[in-house]
């Protein structure tokens, strides 16, 4: 096995750029960011690639990793996988076989709709359903943001994931099928999300995809030439059904019953907490999208989200309503293999008694701190401050008001002292003596 | 007082929590539920254990704000277990097995349109928890016991 690190992640910090100033720190829904002396640092097992802190970045320090267009000529045979969020990018006029043949014109030989693969994913989740009765609600497995977002901080939920694969993969098994020989098969990726489940897949043992482009790369590159180039014949390849995958609401058209779509990674944090508090179980399916509007409003993407919904929305218009020929894809593709695990990393203490103590001690290092959640310790908030003061991360003097209250008190004692001189070197004052 | 299921915990808490709620605070429930749940996490109880806890944490809490004036909501955490208190002045409970019955409720009309009020709040409390004990005066209060045990080995 080559020396894969324990945790990749697509989200990085550029450190020359980053100026400490706590925005990211506050947004991250993980608390995967501190600032240390004047700079952010990422905790890596807490990380889940939603790409927030580069939305908020305004020194645009934090920044996706992706591979790059001229990385694809490593191969005889480069595929593009194209997601409908990407046509979400471009006015409805733009023709999908307009935006392949540009595809096309910058290097790849070929070009896959995820848009078809997601019809057969629709299909998986309605018989998955259907044979899991209970419990409720069970969760897409789409959005890896999401899918680690549930490692991360809700892992009693993990459980509810549905093992379904997600589209990508699947147009990935699709586009091999289709071809022999040499073929690099890269996804054109609205966030770093899909670029850290390429790398680094949860659910599976490895990827079907040999890498990803930044979509606002790609997007820049075929903008010049999309008056030039003809419409590709044989587009569109999906239907209606899939291609409003890449908007939110879209992935639950596909599925019967009682269901629910939210986006935005704090209000999915928001539904999480209420599944696992057990309010939601009259629902069958909860579709969670970790980007505004969906994949639309990924982070590597450049349209507004909604202006990116609507355009999709009026292109999916255009395609079928039913579904026309479809290649054959083998049952097992469709699965994950792999468990899905929580990541165990909020235990204070890998002894239980001992993290109890520990926990005693956050709680009463939190009431010492001022509740203000400024973050200009470097903590995203007072709580955090006292759980990072108690992993041994930060002292409660990182407070600024807490060592503003310190000094205080300190002076005033140094003001007492002063005034305590022994009476040998009184001058006036003190046990003064009257002569008169 | 009405005991259900095993007999509560009585080792010394590591850690005694107390929330305080008012009637029709709705979103101090919730509130108060993930704030548990994530000490919790952070002494590495078992996912399992956590749901539970969660889910009756937030169905005691949703009863105060729903039926009572005002109350508390303690909890007990050790590390063979959770302990969870609901103490309410309110108009307590006139037959408590009538309200231990799975749909039935006297949440009134306005309550139920906002999605609450089906009946199921103490019939999943005691789902959820290992055991659990009502105390209530009617006219003056009620309190709620509810336990979670860590099975050993
Ligand atoms: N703390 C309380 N004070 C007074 N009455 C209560 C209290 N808790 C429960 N009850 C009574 O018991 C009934 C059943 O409670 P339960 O929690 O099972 O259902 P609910 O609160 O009415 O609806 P749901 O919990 O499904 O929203 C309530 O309708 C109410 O009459
Ligand atoms: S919603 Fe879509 S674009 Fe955003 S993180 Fe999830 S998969 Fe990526
Ligand atoms: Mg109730």
């Amino acid at each position: 096995m080559s020396a894969v690190p324990e945790y990749f992640h697509s989200v990085t910090l550029e450190r020359d750029k980053c100026k400490g100033c706590t925005n990211c720190i506050k947004g991250c829904p993980t608390e995967a960011i501190r600032v240390r002396d004047g700079k952010a640092v990422i905790i890596e097992e807490r990380c889940i690639d939603c790409g927030e802190c580069i939305r908020v970045c305004p020194n645009r320090a934090k920044a996706a990793l992706t591979e790059e267009l001229k990385d694809i000529a490593r191969f005889h045979h480069p595929v593009a996988l194209i997601p409908p969020s990407f046509y979400g990018q471009f006015p409805s006029q733009v023709s999908p076989g307009t935006i392949a043949a540009a595809l096309q014109a910058i290097g790849f030989h070929r070009v896959l709709e995820v848009g078809l693969a997601a019809e057969y994913v629709t299909e998986a989740v309605a018989g998955y359903l259907e044979e899991h009765p209970a419990p409720r609600p069970l969760i897409s497995s789409a959005c890896p943001a999401v899918v680690r977002l549930i490692q991360v901080r809700f892992p009693s939920l993990a459980d509810l994931i549905i093992r379904v694969e997600a589209p990508i993969e699947v147009a990935a098994a699709i586009a091999r099928q289709r071809g022999k020989g040499d073929m690099g098969v890269f996804f054109i990726s609205p966030c770093p999300a899909k670029v850290t489940s390429i790398k680094q897949p949860v659910g599976r043992a490895e990827s079907g995809l040999d890498g990803a482009l930044s979509m606002a790369e790609v997007y820049g590159q075929i903008l010049p030439i999309l008056r030039e180039v003809e419409p590709l014949p044989g587009y569109p390849q999906a239907s209606h059904v899939g291609t409003s995958w890449g908007r939110f609401g879209g992935e639950r058209e596909g599925v019967s019953g009682r269901s629910l779509a939210v986006h935005g990674i704090h209000h999915v944090i928001n539904i999480c907490e209420l599944i696992e508090q057990g309010c939601l179980t009259d629902y069958e399916f909860i579709e969670a999208q970790s980007c505004p509007a969906g994949c639309v409003g990924g982070c590597l993407t450049v349209e507004n989200p909604f202006v990116a919904e609507t355009n999709l929305r009026h292109t999916a218009l255009t395609y079928p309503r039913g579904q026309g020929h479809r290649p054959k894809v083998a049952g097992e593709v469709l699965l994950l293999t792999r468990p899905i695990t929580p990541r165990k990393i909020w235990q204070l203490d890998d002894d239980t008694t001992r993290a109890m103590e520990k926990l005693l001690l956050l709680k009463e290092t939190e009431k010492e701190l001022p509740g203000l959640d400024c973050g200009s310790c470097g903590s995203p908030s007072c709580r955090t401050l006292a759980e990072d003061v108690v992993r041994g991360r930060a002292t409660i003097n990182d407070c600024i008001f807490n060592l503003r209250e310190r000094v205080r008190r300190l002076a005033e004692e140094m003001v007492d002292l002063a005034g305590k001189v022994p009476p040998a070197m009184a001058g006036g004052e003190g046990e003064a003596i009257d002569f008169e | 007082m009405k005991i259900y299921g095993r007999q509560c915990l009585g080792k010394k808490a590591f850690l005694e929590l107390e929330y305080q709620m008012e009637g029709r605070d709705f979103s101090v429930a919730g509130t108060a539920a993930s704030q548990i749940k994530k000490m919790l996490t952070e002494v590495g109880f078992e996912p399992e254990i956590i749901r539970r806890t969660t889910v009756v944490a937030y169905e005691a809490a949703m009863n105060i704000v729903i039926h009572a004036f005002r109350g508390r909501l303690l909890v007990h955490i050790e590390a063979d277990g959770i302990g969870l208190t609901a103490v309410d002045e309110g108009p307590g409970i006139a037959d408590v097995a009538m309200a231990m019955q799975e749909g039935y409720s006297t949440a009134s009309p306005s309550i139920r349109e906002m999605g609450f009020g089906a009946g199921m709040g103490l019939p999943n409390i005691k789902r959820h928890a290992d055991g659990m004990a009502i105390e209530t005066r009617v006219g003056e209060g009620t309190t709620l016991k509810a336990w979670i045990i860590c099975k050993k080995g």
